[in-house]
């Protein structure tokens, strides 16, 4: 077992041994505590200015996402327009987080952005064979070596949720590492690797506590709640785990981790529920592209919509937003 | 100023009708107090004036229990239990239907936020004539041949002004009394729109009745010889002077009262969840609880951690405008109260122990406090064992379990306690041990009308609420 030694800071994790006695001392999370303080956020009412805010700050979030078997060129084209002027009609509206896609569709992307002005929006790789991971560590390191040579800035990895709840998180941690070090090395640092835990599939909170140490301690510098391809996804309880321990792992060891929580975020109702759950959990600061993402597909139109409706104060029809 | 403001989200006070004058509810009817006094209930958020409320004198409160012992012989007693129950089952569905109606009165009579009134004081309230309407043609699987006790006084608190009201008459009409209620005299707003209700449900003239008044008022009704029974939710102190005006009579009470609630967190619990927990427990209804967790004992190798955690998540708390759906901590019902709070605080920091408060901005007017936490707090300082009904926190610590108890016990009071443990068995041997009359686990502040509620020693007599709610007003019959 290979310690990342990402930080002075952060604690080296020496043998699966030292992993399990550190995951030991976490507190446990209480399913309904946690469920009703979700809920109790949820009642937020956001409204004028800090709904137009959240508005913006949410599109400049997103991870506009297609991750389907029928993605072709075309399509990637169409979304990374999407990416860089999500609303052609008007030009203050940020460009979104990043365009996430598969891997061999990730120098289509890098090049179609570059062409159309959206050099400063990094594409994202899903590598580590998204979405089941189940696949030899030869074929996941070659599809992240892969994903980065083709120009991706962001590489999305699920891990191994078989060997996670089979108490084989020594392999979990190490598939994590490994996968950080060869993007370090073929990216020189630049790109960054956010780890999906799939929280529909480790099902407990106490689990996905668990797993969100175990992926900051190997080094993710985003933990992310799920694929998009599993049912529960990005569940505000989930996430307010996860904002949970981002928060005291900054707190105790002075690094900062990202959150995406990714799949059914589809109206801003969704999306300002998670700046709420943001703002009043890991605090203002993770309120930054740089630590926040939304994986979504859909959310982006609706957003747009609100805007709409904010500045000209009437809903328009489906039809003044863009399908892409 | 943060990234992320939340602008004002104020609930509209368009849907309650507002009158500038409230009379007496005596046998069916709004009528002039003949004391011909009235006196001014104010919104503490502002500490303008909400409405002016009739003084129910000697003469006042005569007639509301002859009216109440006339509609129990003439009408109330003779009615068919089922028919007792479609009453309350109608008053649950037009407190429903009002709700939104009603948490706008709550929350600008008693400065509590629209979310609590909104989510918590309403919904429940309704809930309690529910359950009880349902109970009322039951009541043999409660005592044999049950009996009403007859005219029954009811005098509550001003923390939960509807809820408490409910608390009250729900059960007393589903066993077969008669009521004339008093409500406090800095709330009684929501009580008069229950007398519009009781009208609107065509509830039998005289079946409640409701009086306004001062502390004088409550004495004067508790001490009418044609009251049968006393139920009263208060101040300990109140509650011994009933106890002592009611000794050389036949009259039976109940009295809920007092607590210092002991919350004991343990190491092994889950350490976020028991923070939104204390959170809960104290600053729920800027701590106007009775059953509040106003004491957290804290197992001492977590204390550090734990009240870190704590400070940081009571920065949030949203004190301001309780119209404001995003506040989470509104205005101190009165000035009395705050002077009250204020004086304790002092106390606090005099005896020695450190005091943290929220930078929170308060509001210019009205009465307020920030949230208060008091770290090194030792048994014998006042702020450990006197009630401040406050937003105020002390925090003590323990290093065994059993010093735990020995330190929550170590009460005149014994309403509630809360247990923060990961560990089934070990919730199991606490609450087994502790003193007090409702235990949650894990959980705080949680209410519902089939749980009885009450305290141990001097937190008072009897429970409401559940079966054993039921108990306290009937008498088992021949």
């Amino acid at each position: 077992m290979i310690s990342p030694g990402i930080s002075q800071n952060v604690p080296k994790i020496n043998s699966e041994q030292e992993l399990r006695n550190f995951l030991k001392t976490l507190s446990p999370v209480d399913q309904v505590g946690a469920q009703a303080r979700a809920a109790m956020l949820a009642t937020r009412s956001i409204k004028t200015t800090s709904k137009l805010w959240a508005i913006d700050t949410a599109i400049s979030m997103v991870d506009l996402t297609t991750l389907e078997g029928a993605d072709t060129p075309g399509k990637i084209k169409t979304l990374c327009a999407k990416a860089v002027r999500p609303d052609p009609t008007d030009s203050s509206v940020p460009h979104v987080g990043a365009v996430c896609v598969y891997n061999d569709l990730v120098a289509i992307a890098r090049k179609e952005l570059d062409a159309i002005g959206g050099s400063d929006v990094p594409v994202a790789a899903v590598a580590t064979a998204f979405p089941s991971g189940r696949a030899s560590m030869k074929v996941k390191l070659a599809d992240t070596k892969d994903a980065i040579e083709s120009g991706a800035t962001e590489i999305d990895m699920v891990i191994d949720r078989g060997a996670f709840l089979s108490g084989n998180i020594g392999l979990v941690f190490d598939e994590i590492v490994e996968i950080k070090a060869t993007i370090n090395e073929l990216s020189g640092g630049r790109a960054h690797l956010k780890v999906i835990l799939e929280t529909g599939e480790l099902v407990t909170y106490d689990n996905v506590r668990k797993a969100s140490y175990l992926a900051m301690l190997a080094g993710a510098d985003f933990i992310k709640t799920s694929t998009g391809k599993v049912n529960p996804a990005a569940t505000a309880p989930v996430v307010l785990v996860m904002l949970e321990a981002v928060r005291d792992f900054c707190h105790d060891y002075g690094r900062m981790i990202g959150v995406k929580p990714a799949g059914g975020i589809r109206t801003t109702k969704d999306a300002i529920k998670q700046l709420v759950l943001v703002n009043e959990t890991a605090g203002e600061k993770w309120l930054d592209p740089k630590y926040f993402r939304i994986g979504a597909s859909s959310l982006l139109n609706d957003l747009l919509m609100q805007r709409m409706k904010m500045k000209n104060g009437y809903y328009s029809s489906a039809n003044y937003v863009t399908i892409d | 100023m943060s990234k992320f403001e939340y602008a004002n989200a104020p609930e509209s006070s368009a849907i309650l009708n507002l009158q500038s004058r409230y009379q007496l509810f005596i046998n069916g009817k709004f009528v002039a107090p003949k004391s011909g006094k009235y006196f001014k209930s104010i919104n503490p958020a502002t500490a303008k004036e909400l409405a002016e409320f009739a003084y129910a004198n000697n003469s006042d409160i005569d007639l509301a229990v002859k009216s109440a012992r006339t509609a129990l012989t003439k009408v109330w007693s003779k009615l068919p239990a089922a028919e007792r129950g479609k009453y309350l089952f109608r008053i649950a569905r037009i407190l429903q239907e009002r709700a939104r109606e009603f948490a706008v009165a709550e929350t600008l009579d008693n400065g509590k936020p629209i979310r609590e009134s909104r989510d918590t004081d309403i919904p429940l309230a309704a809930q309690h004539f529910f359950y009880h309407g349902g109970w009322a043609d039951k009541l043999d699987f409660v005592v044999k041949n049950p009996k009403p006790y007859g005219v029954v006084a009811q005098i509550i608190p001003w923390n939960f002004p509807l809820l408490m009201l409910a608390w009250k008459i729900a059960p007393a009409l589903a066993t077969g009394n008669t009521v004339v209620l008093k409500p406090a005299e800095t709330t009684p707003l929501t009580a008069m729109l229950f007398a519009q209700v009781c009208q609107q449900a065509g509830l039998p003239d005289g079946v409640v009745n409701i009086i306004t008044g001062d502390g004088a008022t409550g004495a004067n009704l508790v001490k009418h010889p044609g009251v049968n029974k006393i139920a009263f939710t208060g101040s300990t102190e109140v509650g011994k002077a009933i106890a002592r005006s009611i000794a050389d009579s036949d009259k039976v009470a109940t009295l809920e009262l007092g607590g210092k609630a002991a919350n004991i967190v343990f190491n092994d619990a889950a350490i976020d969840e028991t923070v939104e927990g204390i959170v809960n427990g104290i600053f729920f209804n800027q701590g106007h609880v009775c059953c509040a967790g106003s004491r957290l004992l804290v197992q001492e190798d977590i204390a550090n951690e734990l009240v870190l955690k704590l400070q940081r998540r009571v920065s949030l708390i949203r004190v301001g405008d309780p119209m404001d759906k995003n506040t989470d901590m509104g205005a101190i019902n009165s000035a009395a109260q705050l002077q009250k709070i204020n004086e304790l605080v002092e106390s606090g920091n005099k005896e020695g122990a450190q005091m943290w408060q929220s930078d929170c901005k308060l509001p210019t007017n009205g009465y307020w406090f920030a949230p208060t936490i008091f770290t090194g707090v030792s048994q014998s300082h006042r702020i450990a064992r006197e009630e401040i009904f406050g937003p105020v926190l002390s925090v003590l610590t323990f290093r065994t379990p059993q010093e735990a108890i020995e330190k929550a016990n170590n009460t005149q009071y014994g309403l509630s306690a809360g247990v923060w443990s990961d560990k089934g068995s070990k919730i199991m041997w606490t609450a087994k041990h502790l003193k007090a009359g409702v235990i949650w686990a894990n959980t705080f502040n949680k209410f519902d009308a089939a749980s009885p509620f009450g305290g141990y020693k001097e937190s008072g007599w009897g429970r409401e609420g559940g079966k054993h709610g039921l108990l306290a007003y009937l008498k088992a019959g021949k």
